[in-house]
């Protein structure tokens, strides 16, 4: 397997942006017939040198060979021709065309500058069918999960000849079942002889499938390691670049007294809140201080009753009672001016705004609820940001650089400073820690515990049900839009037990006991 | 040397490089074609020459152009600018040719204020279809540009409205300082535009509207209010322009007046930076660009290009400096000279170098 010619080599690679050093002197290189996993914490260089790769970025310095010949690609039409594949982190389809436009556009078999339609539509079932997918090619895509439109976009990718496969977090939206569908298919492929580069923060996962592994941390190159002779815990270290005892201290906090709690006029609490087609109506109380977890499946409508309570959709019906006080949450700025703050799953979409600064990232939500003829002094936003900057670790430590030059981990504690600003009562945590490294990962969830010693409640929305049961007091799950159980987090509740109300949906009684 | 170079990097990478560029470069063919071109005499206490011309005749093409790149920067356009510019004219002409003394200071006040307020109604109505009924702001502002000069020949009953009053003439014709009346009062209109904008969080917030309107909805930004009023905003700047454009000729035409000047605003916008789809706005870039497209205008007179093909020759032009100013095409230019190994730069630089 290793011992054949690199069917890819980048040596030397340097890459910067305005403010911004991504990528120094890196070398890589990838075999036919593997997988090789690309690790590193956000903003180490992983998408940068991805996009280098595909000629979506110039580089400034080092050079690529593909076959032994060197390349250098335009973009990435230009690298998939060559036989250079990309299924990018976010996923690039669109949404209103149907499942074969999508895996043929720009490519579309033709007789006479015709498009052949029966034939777009005959392939595509085909390719499916190589995937095991049994989907309605003529159906919108937008009409299929984000998993599946995962999975399409893969099915795009290899339809082309290629012998190098790049999937940039392919999994981070996908449950157990579809990963594991993924990774059958990544195994068919690698064993057809495709080069495979894989981008995950799923550390399980890369000793899964991965047979080799690079290491890069804040833009160098730590090393090229096979996944066999590199444990998990020196693969951490290599990445983080420091012992990890982080997540200490972390475990004893939870499983406080959530009597002591309970005591109390309730912050939030709703009654018979419910969207149709989104969720089913739920009551759910939510203390100062407290912690509560939302765990459910992907699609499972945890982010439906997020967006019930911040008012994003508004309810169709039900009470909402703040302080014991009857009230309303119908506009995302009266959720605000009721002190609730909403950090979506959806960083690009809903969170930033690529155009403007991390500072004026930051100081948007305070800003808007002071209205636009109150600026906050200069002065006062610069103490703001510096401060957040600094206890997030946001990099770089520039608050000028436009955002959308931030990597997705720290364009996620930009968002979450941006809520931490204004100082919110009840702090709406929809899936901080996806697609984020472990360093930042346990920084957020430390974050989340010293917020709610402070007297902050969260709301913390999260697939992995680990980190849920480590942070939170008490456990609403969610099913099939439903929610269908409320468990205080005590000695008896684990993530199996969980894992069983998820599955049956029918511990109701049990958490009412 | 190396010390130049990021210098001469940094100058070339400012947004109002290339439009000054542009600038400039129209200004120094017309001095070589007609060595007379920058010179300015004083005469009776005015400053009289062809670059004076410029700036007086740019100025409501000014005024026009900020408003619009308010409501391009929240991703919106205005297509009634024209037609509004036309009502305001017709109404402060209208109401001061029925007045006995047409000279007087307090009737032009009035009809000032008369046709102002009319155009603020109209810029809200622009704002509520808009913001508040949804309506796409192409199709939303089209109706009040189509159905504005009907409005505009409706108020002057079809005629050209000549007027005779003093004071009017001067908001388009009139000096001070030695210079025209119209250069300050775009000059003001710009100034009030910018502290508007940059001293409260308006601007931010129309940005971060037009960059991205459901973060910003999830921010907390009630986009409605901003949208509403940068409708209302662009229909007083062209309120304004509509003044100076009648005031220049003594009389108001409802289909002549501002006609296009919607589509010249639009430009004047985008050479100036602000992108079509929302986002950050530069109002000195705006204001180079109503410069630009007035230079051009002016030279094609002095030039003496023949009618028949000087709207070419500025569409030539036009292109010329879109294209100069897209960064696509010079990448495509630069990528070509790229073999010579690049210069030790940025890139090198310590200084921005990550905290470990």
């Amino acid at each position: 397997m290793t011992d054949s010619r690199p069917v890819l080599t980048m040596t030397g690679i340097s890459k910067s942006f305005p403010g911004v050093r991504a990528l120094h002197d890196v070398n890589f290189r990838l075999f036919p017939g593997e997988v090789h996993a690309l690790m590193g914490e956000n903003g180490a260089g992983k998408s940068t040198l991805i996009k280098v790769l595909t000629g979506v970025y110039d580089t400034d310095q080092g050079a690529i060979t593909l076959d032994g010949e060197p390349v250098s690609f335009t973009g990435p039409m230009q690298a998939t021709a060559a036989g250079v594949s990309t299924v990018f982190q976010e996923v690039n389809l669109c949404t209103n065309l149907s499942v074969a436009e999508n895996i043929f556009i720009g490519r579309e078999p033709r007789l006479l500058g015709a498009v052949r339609w029966g034939e777009v539509r005959r392939r595509a079932r085909a390719l499916l069918a190589r995937l095991d997918l049994d989907l309605d090619v003529s159906a919108p895509l937008g009409s299929y999960s984000l998993a599946i439109q995962q999975m399409v976009a893969i099915a795009r990718a290899i339809d082309i000849k290629a012998r190098v496969l790049i999937l940039d977090e392919p999994t981070s939206s996908l449950d157990a079942g579809e990963v594991a569908q993924l990774f059958r298919i990544m195994r068919q492929l690698r064993d057809e002889g495709i080069a495979i580069l894989f981008v995950t923060h799923f550390l399980d996962q890369v000793y899964e499938i991965a047979d080799r592994i690079t290491v890069l941390r804040n833009g160098g190159l730590v090393g090229e390691y096979l996944t066999t002779e590199l444990p998990q815990l020196s693969l951490v270290e290599k990445m983080i670049g420091k012992e990890l005892d982080v997540l200490e201290g972390i475990e004893e906090h939870s499983r406080r007294d959530l009597a002591a709690l309970e005591e109390g006029t309730p912050l939030v609490a709703v009654s018979n809140f419910g969207r149709s087609g989104a969720v089913e109506p739920f009551s759910l109380t939510i203390h100062a201080g407290e912690v509560v977890g939302l765990a459910g499946l992907l699609g499972s409508g945890r982010t439906e009753v997020a967006r019930l309570l911040f008012g994003a959709d508004r309810t169709d019906g039900g009470q909402v009672a703040i302080d014991g006080t009857a009230s309303s949450l119908r506009t995302p700025a009266q959720a605000i001016d009721h002190g609730v703050g909403f950090c979506s799953e959806n960083r690009r979409a809903e969170g930033i705004v690529a155009d403007l600064s991390v500072r004026e990232n930051m100081i948007l939500a305070m800003q808007a609820a002071r209205g636009w003829l109150r600026p906050i002094p200069r002065r006062r936003q610069d103490e703001l940001v510096d401060k957040y900057v600094k206890a997030l670790n946001i990099r770089p430590a520039d608050p000028e650089v436009p955002v959308r030059n931030l990597s997705g981990g720290n364009q996620q504690k930009v968002l979450l400073a941006r809520w931490l600003i204004t100082e919110p009562r009840l702090l709406i945590l929809d899936e901080p820690t996806r697609g984020i490294d472990i360093g930042a990962k346990t920084e957020i969830q430390k974050l989340v515990t010293q917020l709610s010693d402070g007297g902050m409640a969260v709301l913390f929305i999260s697939a992995e049900l680990e980190e849920v049961l480590r942070l939170s007091h008490k456990v609403a799950v969610m099913r099939d839009r439903q929610m269908v159980a409320q468990l205080a987090n005590d000695e008896s509740l684990d993530a199996d037990r969980i894992m069983q109300t998820i599955a049956s949906g029918s511990h109701r009684e049990e958490a009412d006991r | 040397m190396n010390d130049t170079m990021s210098r001469y990097r940094t100058m070339i990478g400012h947004r109002l490089f290339w439009p000054a560029a542009v600038l400039f470069v129209m200004l120094a063919a017309n001095t070589i074609y007609r060595p007379g071109f920058l010179s300015i005499e004083l005469k009776d206490g005015h400053l009289y020459g062809t670059p004076i011309d410029i700036l007086r005749l740019s100025a409501p093409l000014i005024l026009v152009a900020l408003g619009m790149t308010l409501v391009i920067s929240t991703g919106g356009i205005d297509l009634s600018v024209g037609s509004l510019c036309a009502i305001s004219g017709a109404i402060a002409c209208m109401y001061i040719s029925k007045q006995p003394d047409q000279n007087s200071l307090g009737v032009v006040m009035t009809a000032l204020a008369m046709a102002l307020g009319v155009s603020l109604v109209l810029g809200a109505w622009n704002g509520v279809l808009v913001a508040v009924i949804g309506i796409q702001p192409i199709i939303a502002t089209l109706i009040l540009m189509v159905a504005g000069r009907g409005l505009a020949q409706l108020i002057t009953e079809g005629q050209i409205i000549t007027i005779n009053s003093e004071p009017y003439r001067a908001i388009g014709l009139g000096h001070a300082l030695t210079l025209p009346l119209a250069i300050f009062i775009a000059l003001a209109a710009a100034l009030l535009v910018a502290a508007f904008t940059r001293r409260t969080a308006l601007g931010m917030i129309i940005e971060s509207v037009g960059g991205n309107a459901m973060a910003s909805r999830l921010a907390g930004i009630r986009s409605g209010r901003v949208i509403f009023l940068v409708y209302v905003i662009s229909a007083a700047c062209a309120a304004v322009a509509g003044f100076m454009m009648t005031a220049n000729v003594s009389s108001a035409d409802g289909n002549a007046a501002g006609l296009w000047v919607e589509l010249d605003a639009i430009l004047a916008v985008v050479i100036g930076g602000t992108s079509l789809a929302g986002g950050r706005f530069f109002l000195s870039g705006t204001i180079i660009g109503a410069l630009i497209i007035q230079t051009l205008t002016t030279t094609v007179y002095a030039m003496d290009i023949s009618p028949q093909t000087s709207l070419l020759f500025k569409a030539v032009v036009v292109i010329a400096v879109c294209l100069i100013q897209a960064p696509a095409f010079r990448a495509r230019f630069s990528r070509r000279r790229r073999n010579v190994p690049p210069p030790a730069t940025i890139a090198d630089k310590p200084k921005e170098q990550v905290p470990a």
